[in-house]
């Protein structure tokens, strides 16, 4: 399976392209707001139709503005979740569920199908109820359990978690991982939130500005994102745990990462995203700190920030790349320079299953 | 009450719930395409629609004539090989009526379709229903207290619909005379009073308990419009 985008739109004052091929798995659309993320997938899912270009899915072409062609949303078989769930408030929900299933081709076996999805968003108790009756979080659930039921061949989501407060992120986001890893359909999924993407992506295309500035596999891609909240993603394993400190030890590339204990055992992979403000740079191994997690690295760039007040010091640390933000001062005081070797004091680290 | 005032109502009743009916599918229709459609000649359809609504009821019946008459070509076509008489017939009178009601129940179905979130039927679109199935399964549901106004204006118009009907296939008793035209007969008479008074209260009956009807009807879809 697989998946080929090759347009331009032009609307008013605005101009999307974007050239991408995607690899299985999740494929992240990230950048800021307005940088035509959402614009994308509604090209992709039959919502507009671009002003030139090429949309092609698992081989049968979508979209060919040159030949004329123009598949209509209905016969694409691409799931999409709104950001606003657009459950249909006159249906129950599990008639919401089954209603791409009237016009789903191959509609054998949907039944069983039906108990899997309730099964994997947990939404078995809400069968009966009416959407508006259901909080943020079970209706994205449900929304999402509606689109796959429909049989698609790829499912689109645009900011899915946008409109939910933390707690409901944390509620779904596993669902949305389990979704990746075991419902097989590929999915694209649109997001400015560093952190969901470091935790969910496969592959990342960065947007700006209606341009694809940069496509790759996650960990490659995600520090050089132009961020306001960058970081660096680690993927590590749970090498033990230090029962009494609470804490669990990671290994990674970069070496051994002391954490808050994690309910994980031995063994399973994790991802770790570690924000660039929560990363301090030492030219000497740091002694007498408070700090637990040091790493050593080499710098391999140094950005500053529009106003010259900030720089992002990209690190390499042994294959893995850790972003530090620091203040031109500091970057100025430590004389800090491409090639450089230093020792990044990480602060805290934001831990992502996956 | 006579038999000659029962057979008003009964011709009424009879005249309005057809006029409705018949003009119940059309309406949709053409509300979903002012509502929706994007079309040249757009607005020329939206004032034909609503020509009946401004226009003198008697130029309505008068130009009905003019169209469906016996001898006009479309009136001859409709006799001779449908065997459909309309002039001077109840099914005239059906027709004035329905032609009449009809601005009022395009107006009101397509307020309420306009109403409907369309973002539920690109929704409803993504998971395969085409764009008649987006209507009969989203569109049509969701806009459904809309509908049942738009009837129940189309019927209460036609109950008291007077001028066209008149106009086009007269006042003739048991046939073409419904209830305003019976009023209109008996305040013409000496003695009338009382027929016409009891004809009043009657119509009056029928508009509240129709007017009740769509209430209740309304209140049992209840408000669930809007995307959640």
């Amino acid at each position: 399976m697989s998946f080929g985008v090759d347009i331009d739109h032009v609307r008013e004052h605005f101009r999307l392209t974007a050239r991408f091929s995607s690899a299985p798995g999740l494929t992240a659309l990230f950048g800021r707001s307005g940088s035509g993320k959402s614009t994308l997938v509604d090209i992709i899912g039959g919502l507009i139709r671009p002003t030139r270009g090429r949309v092609a899915v698992d081989g049968q072409v979508l979209v060919d503005t040159d030949r004329g062609i123009f598949v209509p949303k209905h016969r694409r078989r691409i799931g999409y979740v709104f950001q606003d769930s657009r459950l249909f408030p006159h249906l129950s929900v599990r008639n919401n569920l089954l209603y791409g299933r009237w016009f789903a081709q191959n509609g054998g076996g949907a039944s069983g199908d039906l108990a899997a999805i309730v099964e994997l968003l947990g939404i078995g108790a809400l069968l009966d109820r009416r959407p508006d009756s259901l909080s943020g979080g079970e209706k994205q659930r449900v929304a999402i359990g509606r689109a796959l039921l429909a049989h698609p061949r790829l499912l689109l989501m645009d900011e899915p978690l946008a409109s939910l407060d933390e707690a409901r992120r944390a509620e779904i986001l596993p669902y949305i991982e389990r979704l990746r890893d075991e419902a097989g359909v590929p999915i694209v999924y649109v997001s400015h939130s560093v952190a969901e993407v470091a935790r969910l992506a496969t592959t990342v295309v960065v947007l700006s500005e209606g341009k694809v500035t940069a496509v790759g596999p996650v960990l490659d891609i995600l520090p050089l994102a132009d961020a306001t909240d960058g970081g660096g993603v680690l993927d590590a394993t749970v090498a033990r745990h230090d029962e009494p400190f609470h804490l669990t030890v990671l290994a990674s590339a970069a070496g051994e990462l002391q954490v808050p204990q994690l309910a994980a055992t031995v063994g399973t992979h994790v991802r770790a995203y570690i924000r660039a403000r929560d990363v301090m740079i030492s030219l000497r191994p740091p002694e007498e700190i408070s700090a637990l997690n040091v790493l050593p690295g080499r710098i391999v760039a140094i950005v500053a920030s529009p106003n010259g007040a900030q720089a992002d010091v990209r690190l390499d640390c042994n294959g893995a790349t850790l972003m530090a933000r620091l203040t031109a001062k500091s970057v100025q005081r430590l004389a800090l320079a491409p090639g450089r070797p230093v020792f990044a004091v990480i602060k805290s680290v934001s831990f992502e299953r996956s | 009450m006579t038999e000659e005032e029962w057979a008003a109502v009964r011709l009424s009743l009879l005249v309005a719930t057809t006029a409705t009916a018949a003009s119940l599918p059309l309406g949709i229709a053409v509300a979903w395409l002012l509502a929706r459609g994007r079309f040249w000649g757009k607005s020329l359809v939206d004032t034909l629609v609503h020509l009946p609504l401004i226009m003198p009821p008697v130029v309505t019946g008068y130009l009905l004539l003019l169209t469906f008459g016996r001898r006009t070509p479309i009136g001859a076509f409709l006799a001779d090989e449908l065997g459909i008489v309309l002039s001077f017939r109840w099914t005239g009178a059906a027709l004035a009526c329905a032609v009449m009601g009809f601005p009022l129940l395009v107006r009101a179905v397509r307020l309420s379709i306009e109403a409907v979130d369309s973002r539920l039927e690109s929704a409803a679109g993504t998971l395969g229903a085409n764009p008649l199935w987006v209507f009969a399964t989203v569109t049509l549901p969701l806009s459904l207290p809309g509908v049942i106004a738009g009837a129940i204006l189309c019927f209460a118009k036609a109950m008291g619909e007077f001028g066209a009907t008149i106009t086009f296939v007269s006042n003739i008793p048991g046939e073409t005379q419904t209830l305003p035209s019976m009023i209109y007969t008996l305040t013409q008479v000496p003695g009338g009073d009382a027929g016409a008074l009891r004809l009043t209260l009657i119509s009056i009956a029928i508009s509240m308990l129709a007017l009740l009807g769509s209430e209740l009807l309304a209140r049992r879809i209840g408000p669930r419009r809007v995307a959640t």
